[in-house]
């Protein structure tokens, strides 16, 4: 018979303390951090997606000239080409996220931010854009604009 | 005496005496790049003037969509001298990123990364990088038209990174939009994270300064080999002090210069339904990647063209944290260290002089 080495059995012991002791530690540490991080990502508030807005009188709307008019929480336009024609896309800039504009002089849609260009169909003609503006129907009542969005 | 009981009742306390001994011992090299030890000292003492003046803002502004505006604008026309500690935190950034930026490329050029300054280095790198947190997460605090449209494109550049890009977009912004809750997330990071996050990096950096002393550029080094006279010592106390304290008061006599006959603007009021404003760009520290991204086509091989410019942006931020890991030891791959500083210098003021020349079509 050998005596038991003490050092054979006080590892195995003290292996034990220090495994529940991470266990114990890593817990600790997710419990905080979990909730943390949660925390952070803010929570989705439901929105009733917009389907049609009112965009103001469409007489005062002269040829070549564009309106930004909110749909929802985000913007849109409203442009009367030269020819006299209404049409509406939304006004948020494929490329990083500018309200565009209506530039006469250009007879284009135009974002300051990074002078990208859309045509009078929204497609991305010029500048780093890189889709075409999300169209919109637009029907007159009244002398009212109405936007509403393509099913 | 009275006086000399209270000291030496703090003495026993506090190891007040010990920190002004190694004072007294400590010594700069002084030879002919010394000019450049100065740039960290003005960058530490416009952090300083932006805690305080940061502070005293706190006390009138308030962070929502609602009345951030109105209290900034409350704060330049209302209050005493508001205007003047607005003006000073504003011109006080710009000065920050500017000397921050002139104390990086001289220790890059002065090779003062070396081991075993190494972490010193990746300290400062950081703390450039949350300078510009700093100016990132400011521009937004006043809402107006220019820097609404600025945080709308600038947080958009994250949604370039594939997978987790949305999840970073709506991190920044507390929502899918720039709203009042952008406003009040980017309030918390600018007074409390990045502050906090600062000043133990600053300590850090400043312990590590202390540690190690102020590097000696090896060409210099080379010419104290047959010339000791090349690199003299300067007592830290009082003769670099005095001149670390005159550099201070040039910066602050230029700030109150600038602060008072070009103090700046509030702009109009954000509208989130008004089209963004011809014009627009972001401040000048930035100008260089607006730039950059103006000139990025929608796709490069195929890739999103700003998934490319931002991993590019990206690799190059990683390239300058590890610099002192990646750059050899041997005089030739200091040299490709200084043509590649050199070239990021030229391409970053080349952008930004396009930006400035470039008027609308």
């Amino acid at each position: 018979m050998h005596p038991v080495d003490p050092r054979i059995s006080a590892p195995g012991r003290r292996s034990v303390l220090n495994w529940l002791l991470g266990l114990w530690g890593g817990g600790v540490c997710g419990a905080v951090l979990y909730p943390v991080a949660r925390y952070l990502a803010p929570p989705d508030v439901p929105e009733a997606a917009t389907q049609s807005v009112l965009a103001g009188s469409a007489q005062s709307l002269v040829p070549n000239s564009g309106r930004v008019v909110p749909f929802g929480s985000r913007p849109a336009i409203v442009i009367r080409t030269a020819g006299g024609d209404l049409r509406a896309f939304s006004a948020t800039c494929t490329h990083l996220d500018c309200t565009v504009q209506y530039r006469p002089d250009l007879q284009r849609i135009w974002c300051a931010c990074h002078n990208g260009q859309y045509d009078l169909t929204g497609r991305n003609v010029a500048g780093p854009p890189p889709r075409p503006l999300e169209a919109f129907d637009v029907n007159v009542n009244d002398d009212q604009i109405a936007l509403s969005r393509r099913s | 005496m009275r006086s000399g009981r209270i000291r030496g009742w703090l003495d026993e306390r506090l190891p007040i005496g010990d920190v002004i001994e190694t004072l007294r011992h400590k010594t700069v090299p002084h030879h002919r790049y010394s000019l450049w030890y100065y740039f960290g000292g003005m960058t530490l003492f416009l952090f300083g003037i932006q805690v305080g003046t940061g502070a005293l803002l706190l006390l009138y502004y308030r962070p929502s969509a609602a009345e951030a505006y109105e209290s900034v604008q409350f704060i330049v026309t209302r209050v005493p001298f508001g205007w003047l500690v607005r003006s000073i935190h504003a011109w006080s950034a710009n000065l920050m990123v500017a000397s921050a930026v002139a104390h990086l490329f001289s220790v890059l050029f002065l090779h003062a990364y070396r081991r075993p300054r190494e972490l010193t280095w990746l300290s400062g790198v950081l703390l450039l990088l949350l300078t510009l947190a700093f100016g990132f997460t400011g521009y937004l605090l006043p809402w107006n038209e220019v820097s609404f449209f600025a945080t709308r494109v600038g947080t958009d550049i994250a949604a370039a990174v594939p997978l987790i890009g949305r999840g970073i977009v709506r991190f920044m912004r507390g929502g899918d939009d720039v709203t009042g809750a952008t406003l009040t997330r980017l309030f918390g990071f600018h007074v409390a994270v990045l502050p906090a996050v600062a000043t133990g990096l600053v300590a850090l950096h400043l312990l590590l300064v202390q540690r190690h002393g102020m590097s000696v550029p090896p060409s210099v080094e080379r010419r104290a080999a047959g010339d000791p006279a090349a690199v003299r010592a300067m007592p830290f106390i009082p003769h670099f002090l005095l001149r670390d304290l005159f550099a201070w008061t040039l910066v602050l006599a230029v700030l109150a210069a600038l602060s008072t006959f070009y103090p700046w603007e509030l702009g109009t009021k954000a509208d989130p339904f008004a089209p963004a404003p011809a014009g627009i760009r972001p401040e000048w520290y930035f100008l260089w990647a607006f730039e950059t991204l103006k000139h990025v086509p929608p796709a490069v091989a195929g890739i999103n063209g700003e998934l490319v410019a931002v991993a590019v942006m990206a690799a190059g931020a990683l390239v300058a944290l590890l610099l002192p890991f990646l750059a050899g030891h041997t005089p030739r791959t200091r040299r490709v260290v200084v043509w590649a500083g050199g070239a990021a210098l030229v391409f970053m003021a080349i952008m930004t002089g396009l930006a400035l020349s470039a008027v609308a079509p």
